[in-house]
């Protein structure tokens, strides 16, 4: 049954070299196709994810516009209105070190009320059964529809809560929940000045 | 194809399944069997995105077989495989963007699966294109199928669902370990054993 050729001990080096760059320039092809037939579809999939994440963290809301762009780092922070047209609030991107890889966040702030009304994870890679329910723990969660931000978010043990300025963390991941706490001041710090500019100044919002 | 051949393409398409399965006999791509294979909806996502690859793959290498010059053999099926999954890890972003995200850096993996490299190498590139083929669908089904036996214990005990729906009531305690690394190869070493056991049996 074996058909394959028998190694030649002499090949030469052109028939090498060509066959590699002839493999090499259709695979090149194939792939540049394929890219180009798959690009529009996977562009829209991070655009309704995106879209679909802050109508979740902006209860609501249902037209969604691009605000404030970072000039570091091309980050956007998106205002929510509601069907009144009434500033539901902004949905504001942070990052920041997890248990075990950075953790992606985005959260909906409002400014009149100074509080945290939404928080969804966008990309984690926390254990699996125990960090990554920060992500789903209904409990977890429930610290973010409600939370004020002043004078800062504070982690508490699962029950302390008592404040509206602390959050319940999950028993058995404390170090990803803090993490989501440290991580949502971080990016409060970073755009609150400039939102209640933007607000201040009467501007597009 | 001869009546004979037709046999001989059923026995090279049944012995990936059961005989030489790849992961639990041959114990080939254990990477991917144990890294995403928490739950069933992974283990079915990867197992299908490596049984495409391999097929695609040995098609190629057994209507090439006189062509590639051997020096450069293992460089070519390399080229052919990295350029299936590169089209395949397009496909699932396009597609399948939840299973996607989950699998993530898992999907450009499936180039360094010695599965699929080890058949071009041990048998696409030796025979003809039927049986390539029937060695390929053979060997990625026995792959997706180990796949899914893992997948589908571990999503079971470990979050007391499959496929996402709850089965278990909320009486049951997930067993967290199950969907954690070590939860992959206790899986892995409880079903090596079995199938050890059930040969030695027969």
């Amino acid at each position: 049954m074996i058909t394959a050729k028998p190694a030649t001990a002499h090949t030469s080096t052109l028939r090498l070299a060509g066959s590699l760059a002839v493999a090499g320039l259709l695979s090149g092809l194939i792939l540049v196709w394929a890219y180009l037939a798959t690009a529009p579809r996977i562009e829209q999939n991070h655009r309704e994810a995106l879209a679909a994440a802050v109508t979740r963290v902006l209860p609501g809301t249902v037209r969604i516009e691009p605000t404030l762009t970072s000039t570091d780092d091309g980050q956007v922070v998106f205002a929510g209105r509601d069907a009144a047209g009434n500033l539901v609030g902004y949905a504001i991107p942070a990052d920041g070190p997890g248990y075990m890889d950075r953790v992606s966040l985005l959260f909906g702030y409002d400014p009149a009320r100074q509080r945290i009304i939404g928080m969804e994870v966008l990309d984690s890679r926390e254990t699996p059964g125990l960090g990554d329910r920060i992500a789903t723990d209904p409990h977890f969660r429930a610290n973010f529809t409600e939370l004020a931000v002043d004078p800062r978010i504070v982690p508490v043990k699962r029950g302390d809560k008592t404040a509206a300025h602390e959050v319940d963390c999950i028993t058995g991941a404390t170090i990803s929940s803090e993490a989501v706490v440290a991580i949502l001041n971080r990016g409060l710090q970073r755009w609150r000045a400039e939102i209640d500019a933007t607000i201040s100044t009467g501007g597009s919002p | 194809m001869a009546t004979g051949d037709r046999r001989y393409a059923r026995v090279e398409f049944s012995k990936g399944l059961w005989r030489e399965n790849p992961v639990f006999v041959a114990v080939l791509g254990l990477c991917p069997s144990m890294a995403v294979t928490n739950t069933l909806t992974n283990a079915l996502v990867m197992g299908g995105a490596t049984a495409f690859v391999l097929i695609g793959s040995s098609l190629l290498v057994s209507l090439l077989r006189r062509v590639v010059p051997r020096p450069v053999r293992i460089s070519i099926y390399i080229i052919v495989i990295a350029t299936y999954v590169t089209v395949v890890d397009f496909l699932l972003a396009a597609y399948m963007p939840v299973a996607h995200k989950q699998l993530g850096a898992f999907i450009s993996l499936i180039v360094v699966n010695c599965l699929i490299l080890g058949r071009q190498e041990a048998f696409a590139s030796r025979q003809p294109v039927g049986l390539a083929l029937a060695d390929a669908a053979g060997m990625g089904g026995g792959f997706a199928l180990a796949l899914c036996m893992i997948g589908a214990i571990r999503e079971i005990l470990g979050m007391g669902s499959l496929l996402g729906v709850p089965l278990l009531g909320d009486n049951f305690e997930p067993w967290a370990i199950m969907v954690l690394p070590p939860g992959g190869v206790l899986t892995l070493a409880g079903l090596l054993v079995l199938f050890a056991w059930v040969r030695q049996r027969n």
